[in-house]
């Protein structure tokens, strides 16, 4: 599904990814964890098509496609979804206008009709009950005066209705209280599929208590420094990320 | 004595005089008189005046538009009418600044409501008498030239009064219609709403594809705990110049809403200035667009005399190509107007590098227990925006579009008049690239 090959990424002169190598097969659950600054987030915007950043060498390849060739529009319609960490407010447009547009997007560009109006709200509002949310969000602007558990399940509400194959996760349980991340993780596990694979940016080990990863990585200034099961979480969460980084330093 | 005047204007007035409406009134052929006086020696307004410092019109001066004396053979296409004309609303017609019976619809009047023209209400005894206590009421004192001038010469308008307690149940529109090139419509409304009454009333401008001037003043008698509503759509020709005052005195506890909707002329200026009394609230809504060479001003003042009452604006700006769009809102609070609660605030989204705002919140405190803020953007859009809608599959143009879109549909979002909404939005959609933007889905 997603090959990442010694990327190394600058943001203005400051290296921020140092050679970064990841395989993700379909169907796959990759957690990728670190400490603040280690390069998390930049992955996970690298992967969306964000600009502000330079690839300065490697490659990532998405599909058989050369992924950082491709607009970001042309990555999220062949099924790359990037839930947000700070989902971006909208006002005067609703939900259910930017949830229409996006699925008859990825529809034009596999060349399928757009989809029937009826169809459509049937498919959003189940969607909707499955996230536990009220029907009025749907004709709310998109996120605006969201609290910060609205907007976070607002985004796998948008995952859920756009079924995307690569789904990158960006720190989404910060700020969630642990009955809304129940609720988003039950979303992102009703989700998975053999054809699906996630990638979980995450500070927190908490989020794993909830949606089992195959997969856990360490991200540490920019490199991934150590990799394993689902028990590295766990590892970490006891002796924190400081052995690692001190593994690397000596390294 | 006879001195110089100061515009061309004042020497044809002989000409149109016996044609204006009134003439069996002397309250207002004074009024005439000394409007007349006052404009022969200022003039229009100079841009070395402060609140005329960014709009200069001296066009108008040098163009020498005319009035008409009485309709003329009514031309109006009722196809292209309908972009404009609410199907459900009470309507007078005024074609080139004279009402045109045939086009307007005031069947179904409650009895004790009067909604007519103003040629025909100067005629009216009965309303002639209320007239001369409100016509010139609310303008005050006239601080500058359109003022003076629309005193002097308009030739009809619109009247409406609304007894106490009664709240009208469909909205009355005036729709200001330039037919002819070179034409000028001068008109006078006076909107009279007792108290406790309701009412909401939209003034529509538009006109065929030539230069004309629009010179609309509008006076507003808010009773006491009454409501009023008052909606602006201004989608003058390309090629028009508009001047636009609403004047609105509001009484103890009444509340009056303004929409402004600047959208036509190739200069246009609109001033509105709202008296508050004990406990009123006002709410000022606006938005602008600016395409080409237009240049957009629009003037608010929000008087707080007395204490408690409450005030809102919001005026958006979109301004593309060469297009300028000016703002200047001043909000006074006087000495004896404590616990006043205001907020004023003005966005602008600049879509070109040659488009211009200027933009001039002014707050004037002389209470020291108020609740006043004001804040002011000017910019593009937001690019953090741009990419969370790309990154939900829509590519980077309809994202740009749908987000200045958005951006405009707020002001429009507001009207509560369905019929009205659409119209406006259609004119929203119709002045700014689409690509992608399904009104369908809205």
């Amino acid at each position: 599904m997603l090959s990442i090959k010694n990327l190394t990424v600058n943001v203005g002169d400051k290296p921020i990814l140092k050679g970064i190598n990841l395989e993700i097969k379909a169907g796959e659950i990759h957690a990728i964890m670190g400490p603040n600054g280690s390069g998390k987030s930049t992955l996970s915007h690298i992967l969306s098509g964000k600009a502000g950043y330079t690839v300065t060498g490697g490659s990532v390849t998405y599909q058989g496609m050369d992924l950082l060739e491709m607009p970001p529009e042309i990555r999220a319609r062949e099924g790359v979804f990037l839930a947000f960490q700070y989902p971006v407010e909208i006002p005067g447009v609703s939900n259910i206008y930017l949830l229409k547009a996006a699925l008859n997007s990825i529809r034009k560009h596999h060349g399928v009709p757009e989809v029937d109006a009826m169809d459509f709200l049937t498919l959003v509002k189940g969607k909707v009950r499955l996230l536990e949310m009220d029907e009025k969000f749907l004709y709310r602007a998109v996120n605006e005066g969201f609290s910060g558990g609205e907007k976070k399940r607002n985004e796998i509400l948008q995952m859920a209705i756009l079924e995307p194959k690569l789904c990158i996760l960006d720190e989404t349980d910060s700020g969630l209280d642990i009955d809304a991340l129940k609720v988003v993780a039950e979303g992102v596990n009703s989700l998975r599929s053999p054809e699906r694979s996630f990638v979980m940016v995450t500070h927190y080990q908490r989020l794993l208590d909830y949606i089992k990863p195959d997969f856990v990585h360490v991200l540490a200034h920019g490199q991934i420094v150590k990799s394993g099961g689902a028990d590295l979480a766990l590892e970490l969460e006891e002796k924190g990320y400081g052995w690692l980084e001190d593994t690397q330093a000596a390294a | 004595m006879i001195t110089a005047s100061a515009s061309r204007y004042a020497a044809e007035y002989p000409i149109i005089a016996p044609a204006l409406c009134g003439q069996s009134l002397p309250w207002l052929q004074q009024l005439r008189a000394e409007a007349l006086t006052q404009f022969s020696a200022q003039g229009f307004p100079s841009p070395r005046a402060e609140e005329w410092r960014y709009t200069n019109v001296s066009a108008i001066e040098k163009k020498l538009f005319s009035p008409t004396a009485k309709l003329t053979e009514n031309n109006v296409d009722s196809d292209w009418l309908k972009l404009y004309q609410l199907p459900d609303a009470w309507s007078v017609v005024l074609v080139d600044g004279h009402f045109c019976a045939e086009l307007s619809v005031l069947d179904g009047l409650p009895e004790t409501v009067s909604v007519m023209s103003m040629a025909d209400a100067v005629e009216t005894q009965n309303i002639a008498s209320l007239l001369e206590n409100h016509l010139g009421q609310a303008v005050g004192n006239a601080e500058h030239g359109f003022i003076a001038f629309n005193t002097a010469w308009f030739t009809d308008g619109l009247f409406v009064h609304v007894p106490a307690k009664l709240v009208l149940e469909k909205p009355v529109q005036v729709l200001h219609i330039a037919t002819q090139a070179d034409v000028m419509a001068t008109t006078r409304t006076v909107v009279i709403v007792d108290e406790m009454a309701g009412a909401k009333v939209i003034e529509t401008f538009a006109g065929l594809d030539n230069a004309y001037l629009s010179a609309a003043v509008t006076e507003v008698s808010v009773g006491a705990n009454a409501d009023v509503t008052l909606y602006k759509m201004q989608c003058e020709s390309e090629k028009a110049y508009h001047f636009g005052g609403v004047y609105v005195k509001q009484s103890r506890d009444a509340r009056f809403s303004h929409h402004n909707f600047a959208f036509g002329g190739l200069l246009s200026r609109c001033d509105i200035h709202t008296d508050l009394d004990y406990a009123s609230e006002c709410e000022l809504n606006g938005l602008y667009l600016g395409v080409k060479r237009q240049h957009i001003d629009n003037h608010t003042r929000i008087n707080h005399l007395k204490p408690h009452a409450i005030s809102r604006e919001l005026y958006k700006g979109v301004l593309d190509d060469r297009a300028r769009g000016v703002f200047q809102g001043r909000v006074i609070v006087a000495e004896d107007a404590q616990k006043t609660d205001s907020q004023m605030n003005n966005r602008n989204l600049l879509l070109s590098n040659d488009a211009e705002a200027d933009t001039k919140p002014q707050l004037e405190i002389y209470a020291d227990d108020v609740k006043c803020g004001h804040g002011v953007t000017v910019g593009q859009l937001d690019e953090k925006s741009v990419f969370y809608l790309q990154s939900r599959c829509i590519d980077e143009e309809t994202a740009r579009n749908m987000l200045t879109f958005a951006f405009a549909n707020e002001m429009v979002d507001k009207i509560t008049i369905k019929s009205l909404h659409d119209k406006v939005l259609e004119q929203v959609l119709s002045r700014f690239p689409q690509e992608g933007v399904n009104k369908e889905w809205l």
